[in-house]
């Protein structure tokens, strides 16, 4: 075992420990916190593995950009930011029992046939910006534009989402429940 | 380093993930836990490219698109979620049963 295997253990388990944190905490702002801390090892795991590009990407888009949609979300929906007890559903058993199946599936699946494979990764510039931003703009060009226009997609999706709600919210109560586009907000609740 | 290291993390992290999708009430908290799973999944990806290493860096750039659809994917799903709130005052997602499949007897009487 190397200083490297330490290394990348030391981080996972990190992740890992952040990784349950978030997924047993009663607070739910300390939970996408700690989705931070979570990513954040993960991002560090990439860069032990030489995925420098991959790593900074994680940074960013998680780190930076969907921990703090989570944030808003937690905010707008109003979600209670102490700490609740009723966050969890009252199947934990079960839900602890197929989830550690699954993970038994997947470690007896995946680790066998490679039990004693060995990275090579001395001075291995695998994931450098070079290397990388060649492959993905000489091969994976026309995935890559489809990704844009698949993100414009999901964009527009939100905004006609978010604009159809605030137009009916607008209009009196009646109007709203004859305008015939589904239920109104007193009668949905049944 | 051991391949099979990598492949533990993120068979852990993706069970951790499960776990959570499957406990937590709250529809943010689920989205939260998919993410930790499609962070399993980046793991493995990178871990099996330095293992493969062909000239396409097949399971990186994968990495990078899975990144990428992961925040499209949130973001539709936040406005679900919005939306969801709005009409049903929760977002509790065991709470919200419009589409349950009811037993006709009991909803009869229950109008």
């Amino acid at each position: 075992m190397t200083g490297l295997d330490v290394a990348v253990l030391g981080f996972g388990l990190l992740m890992l420990a952040a990784a349950v944190a978030v997924v047993t905490t009663k607070q739910l702002v300390h939970a996408a916190l700690w989705l931070v801390v979570s990513f954040a090892a993960l991002a560090a795991c990439y860069l032990l593995l030489t995925a420098e590009i991959v790593a900074w990407v994680q940074v960013l888009i998680y780190v930076g950009a969907i921990v703090v949609l989570l944030l808003f979300g937690i905010m707008l929906t109003r979600s209670p930011t102490g700490p609740s007890s009723d966050v969890d559903t009252r199947n934990r058993w079960p839900a602890r029992t197929v989830a550690l199946a699954v993970g038994a599936l997947l470690a007896s699946t995946a680790i066998g046939p490679f039990w004693s494979t060995y990275l090579p990764l001395s001075a291995s510039s695998a994931g450098s910006a070079k290397v990388l931003g060649t492959a993905l703009f000489r091969f994976w060009v026309l995935p890559f534009e489809l990704l844009s226009l698949l993100l414009l997609a999901a964009l527009v999706a939100a905004v006609v989402l978010t604009r159809a709600k605030t137009g009916r919210s607008d209009r009196p109560v009646l109007a709203r429940s004859s305008s015939g586009r589904g239920p109104a907000i007193g009668a949905g609740r049944r | 380093m051991h391949l099979a290291l990598a492949i533990a993390l993120s068979a852990a992290l993706f069970t951790v993930g499960v776990y959570g999708v499957l406990v937590r009430r709250n529809a943010i908290l689920v989205l939260m836990s998919i993410e930790l799973m499609l962070g399993a999944v980046n793991l493995n990806l990178v871990a099996f490219d330095l293992l493969h290493h062909d000239r396409l860096r097949s399971g990186q750039v994968l990495a990078l698109f899975v990144i990428a659809i992961a925040a499209a994917e949130l973001g539709l799903g936040l406005a679900i979620v919005l939306l969801v709130y709005r009409n049903h005052g929760t977002i509790a997602i065991d709470a919200v049963r419009d589409h349950a499949d009811r037993d006709p007897a009991t909803v009869d009487r229950a109008s």
